[in-house]
C-alpha cells in the first residue's frame, strides 16, 4: 500500500479547535493559485483593470481633501492634506478589502463548500494575500505624489524615515487583525444573515474611529487610550510616522494594540472553526 | 493482512426540521426573552435523521456503489465521508489518501483559460502543483479540448466544460475515490470513457465508493452494493442481489399514499391512490390506468396548476400530464381529481408516480409529493414474450397494412 499512509477520521467534534497547521502547509499550492485568480480575474472583469485601484483611492483623497480640510478644517500636522490622507487611506483601504472578503468566506463560498472540502480557511487567507496588490499599487501611487510634492518643494515637514523598512510588520499587523475581525463577522453571518448589511456599515463608521483624516494627536490625550484601543489605530499613525514625519507613535500604545490584535485573531479563529464545520448544513 | 481502506461505524447525521437555516437576530432574540420569561420557545425542533447508524467496512481495491431512491441517504453519507459536514454521531476511518467527487468543475472560474482552471481545480481537489503538472498532458489528451487550452473556459461548450473537468478528476490518482453521480454529464461517448477511465481507476487497486441512479453503470463498475432505504443500511452483498432487493423494495410500495399525520400548514396533497387495471399494484399494459388525488386547501387557489409525473426505475419522468386551472374544481377548500390514463402505453417495468401542486405555471410549489404508488406494468394476455421486453420506453400504436 501507499507509503504516505495517513488516516482520515470522520467523527462528531465538540468544543473548540484551533489550526490545524499540518493540514493548511498540505494546502499551500491552492492558497498561491487562487491569489493568483484573484489577481487575473479582477484585470479581466474590468475595463479599467488595475486603474482602479489608482483612481478610487485618489478620488477619496480629493473628496477628503475638500470637505475635511477646507471645509471642516481639520488640521494635518502641517502635512500637504492630500499627502496626508492618501497616506492614512493605505492602511485602512487594505484593512477594509481584507476584513469585507473574509467577512463573506462562508456566504459567498457556500456553492463550493458543499462540493469539496479543504480547509475553508484558505479563502480568507488568499485573500489577505491578494489584497496586498492593491496595497503595493496604492503605494506606488503615493511615492508619485510624493515626488511631485518634493519636486515643487511644497514637502514642508513631511519626509520618508529610516523605519520604513518596518512597513511590512506593519503590513502583517493589519492583515491579521482583518483576518481575525473578519472571520467573526463570517461567523457571525453565517447564522444571523443580518450581519452582511451590518459589514458594509460596521467599515464606514470605523473609520471615522481610527485616525485617518485626523491626526491622533487632535484626540485629547485621556482619549488616546482609549482610540488606541482600536487595533486599527497605531497601523495608520505607524505607517503615517514612516512615510510623513509624523504621527505619536508610543511603546505602550503599540503594545495595547498588539494586544488587541492578537485577541481578535485567536478569538476569530476558534469562532470561525466552530461554525466552519457543519456550516453547509444551515445555507 | 492489510487493514481496511473504509470503516464505518454507526455512522449518523440528524438535521434540525424547522430550525434548519439562518435565523435573524429578531427571532433569536424574541426566543431568548422567552427563555428569561421562562416559557419554552416556540421553535418548532423536529429532528430528521438522513442517516442512520449506518456500518460498513470496505477493503482496499474493492468498488463499492451506494444505491437507493432520492433522500435515502446516499448524498448524507458522501458528504460526510467527504468531510463536507460532520455526523451526528458515528465514526468513520479512511485510510490512505481520499478525493471526492461530487460535482465536476468545482470551483471552475469561467474567465480562466482551460490551462490555469487545470491548474486550480486540481488543487481544490487536493494535488499540489507538481503533481498537476505531471498529469498536465495526460489531462489535456484525455479532455479532448486540444488547441483551446490556452482560451476562457466561459467561451467552451457545455461538453468541453465537463470534459474538462471530468479529466482533472480522473487524474487525482487516490487511494480512496468517493464518485457521485458524475456519469450523469456529457454525451455517451464521454460518459463510455468516463467509465472505462474508472474501471481503471478501480484495476489499479484503488478503493472506489461510487454512487448511481444508473443500474447499468453500478452494474458494470462494482462487485459489491449497499442499499439505502430512508438513512438505514437495508442490504449489504453482491451487486445483483442488492438490485433484487431494491427492486424489489420499489415495487412494494405502497400504492395508496397518504400525507404523514403531523402535518405542516404546506401540506396539501394528502392522499394519492392508483388504480391498477389488476390486484396487487400489476398494470397491463395499454388498458386502463386511474389515479386519484385528494386536495385540501386553507386558503383559495386564484388559479393552481397539478403536475402528474410517471417516473421509470431510472428516475428518469416517462410521462407527464398537468391540469390547470384547477380553482373552479375547488370546493370548501378541497377536493378529489381524477387522471385517467384510457390506455396506459408505458412499457413492461415498475414506476412510480410524483405529483406536484403549484400556485400557477411557473409559480410557486405549494406541495409535492415524490415516487409513492408505484406500479408494475406487464404485457399481459395474448402475445406475451413474443417480442423483446426492453424494446422501447413505450408502446406506440400503430397500424400496418400491405403498401
Amino acid at each position: 500500500m501507499n507509503p504516505r499512509q495517513t488516516e482520515t477520521i470522520v467523527e462528531p467534534t465538540g468544543g473548540w479547535r484551533f489550526l490545524d497547521w499540518r493540514e493548511l502547509w498540505a494546502y499551500r499550492d491552492l492558497l498561491w493559485l487562487l491569489v493568483w485568480r484573484d489577481f487575473v480575474a479582477r484585470y479581466k472583469q474590468t475595463i479599467l483593470g488595475p486603474l482602479w485601484f489608482i483612481v478610487q483611492p485618489l478620488l477619496t483623497t480629493l473628496v477628503f481633501t475638500l470637505v475635511f480640510n477646507r471645509f471642516a478644517k481639520i488640521p494635518t500636522s502641517g502635512i500637504a492634506p492630500v499627502l496626508f490622507y492618501q497616506c492614512g487611506l493605505l492602511g485602512w483601504n487594505y484593512f477594509s478589502q481584507t476584513f469585507q472578503s473574509t467577512a463573506a468566506t462562508l456566504t459567498g463560498n457556500a456553492g463550493l463548500f458543499g462540493k469539496v472540502y479543504f480547509p475553508r480557511l484558505i479563502i480568507p487567507l488568499a485573500g489577505v494575500v491578494s489584497n496586498l496588490t492593491a496595497f503595493v499599487i496604492q503605494l506606488l501611487t503615493f511615492f508619485v505624489i510624493y515626488a511631485i510634492f518634493a519636486f515643487t518643494g511644497e514637502l514642508g515637514e513631511a519626509h520618508i524615515g529610516w523605519n520604513v523598512v518596518l512597513l511590512p510588520l506593519v503590513l502583517l499587523q493589519i492583515g491579521l487583525f482583518s483576518l481575525g475581525a473578519g472571520l467573526w463577522l463570517a461567523a457571525l453571518t453565517a447564522k444571523f444573515r443580518d450581519f452582511v448589511v451590518l459589514a458594509t456599515f460596521l467599515v464606514q463608521l470605523w473609520m471615522y474611529a481610527t485616525p485617518v483624516i485626523y491626526p491622533l494627536v487632535q484626540v485629547p490625550a485621556h482619549w488616546r487610550t482609549l482610540v488606541a484601543l482600536n487595533p486599527m489605530t497605531m497601523p495608520v499613525e505607524c505607517l503615517r510616522h514612516m512615510l510623513l514625519g509624523t504621527g505619536s507613535v508610543g511603546p505602550h500604545l503599540l503594545m495595547l494594540s498588539l494586544m488587541m490584535t492578537l485577541l481578535t485573531i485567536v478569538s476569530g479563529i476558534f469562532m470561525f472553526k466552530r461554525i466552519e464545520k457543519n456550516f453547509v448544513d444551515v445555507i | 493482512m492489510n487493514k481496511p481502506a473504509i470503516e464505518v461505524h454507526g455512522l449518523s447525521k440528524c438535521y434540525q426540521l424547522g430550525a434548519i437555516g439562518t435565523t435573524s437576530l429578531r427571532d433569536e432574540a424574541a426566543a431568548l426573552i422567552q427563555k428569561l420569561q421562562g416559557k419554552a420557545p416556540a421553535v418548532d425542533k423536529r429532528e430528521f435523521w438522513a442517516l442512520r447508524d449506518v456500518s460498513f467496512t470496505i477493503q482496499p481495491g474493492e468498488v463499492v456503489g451506494f444505491i437507493g431512491r432520492n433522500g435515502a441517504g446516499k448524498s448524507t453519507l458522501l458528504k460526510l465521508l467527504s468531510r463536507i459536514t460532520e455526523p451526528t454521531r458515528g465514526r468513520a476511518i479512511m485510510r490512505g489518501r481520499v478525493a471526492s467527487l461530487l460535482e465536476v468543475g468545482t470551483g471552475f472560474h469561467p474567465e480562466l483559460s482551460g490551462r490555469d482552471n487545470i491548474f486550480l481545480n486540481g488543487a481544490i481537489l487536493g494535488m499540489t502543483r507538481a503533481e498537476v503538472r505531471a498529469k498536465f498532458d495526460e489531462i489535456v489528451a484525455f479532455a479532448e479540448v486540444g488547441q483551446f487550452i490556452d482560451t476562457p473556459v466561459k467561451r467552451y461548450s457545455s461538453g468541453m466544460y465537463v470534459r474538462l473537468a471530468f479529466a482533472v478528476a480522473a487524474h487525482l490518482e487516490p487511494d480512496i475515490l468517493i464518485v457521485d453521480e458524475v456519469l450523469a454529464v456529457g454525451d455517451s461517448e464521454f460518459q463510455k470513457k468516463c467509465l472505462g477511465k474508472m474501471q481503471d481507476v478501480a484495476g489499479g487497486g484503488r478503493t472506489v465508493l461510487f454512487v448511481s441512479h444508473n443500474i447499468g453503470a453500478v452494474t458494470t463498475l462494482t462487485k459489491r452494493c449497499v442499499l439505502l432505504v430512508a438513512g438505514r443500511l437495508l442490504h449489504d452483498g453482491p451487486t445483483s442481489v442488492t438490485l433484487e432487493r431494491y427492486l424489489e423494495h420499489t415495487h412494494s410500495t405502497v400504492q395508496t399514499y397518504e400525507a404523514p399525520a403531523q402535518t405542516t400548514p404546506r401540506t396539501h396533497l394528502r392522499r394519492v391512490t392508483t388504480v391498477t387495471s389488476e390486484a396487487a399494484g400489476v398494470q397491463a399494459a395499454l388498458r386502463p390506468l386511474t389515479i386519484r388525488i385528494e386536495l385540501a386547501l386553507a386558503e383559495p387557489l386564484p388559479i393552481g396548476v397539478l403536475v402528474l409525473s410517471l417516473i421509470n426505475q431510472f428516475q428518469q419522468i416517462v410521462a407527464q400530464t398537468h391540469l390547470e386551472p384547477i380553482a373552479p374544481l375547488l370546493s370548501g377548500g378541497g377536493a378529489e381529481l381524477v387522471c385517467h390514463f384510457p390506455s396506459l402505453r408505458l412499457a413492461p417495468g415498475s414506476y412510480s408516480v410524483s405529483i406536484g401542486l403549484g400556485e400557477r405555471p411557473g409559480g410557486r410549489v405549494l406541495d409535492q409529493v415524490n415516487e409513492v404508488c408505484g406500479f408494475e406494468v406487464a404485457r399481459l394476455g395474448k402475445g406475451e414474450g413474443a417480442w423483446n421486453q426492453d424494446g422501447g420506453l413505450y408502446l406506440e400504436d400503430s397500424h400496418w397494412a400491405r403498401g
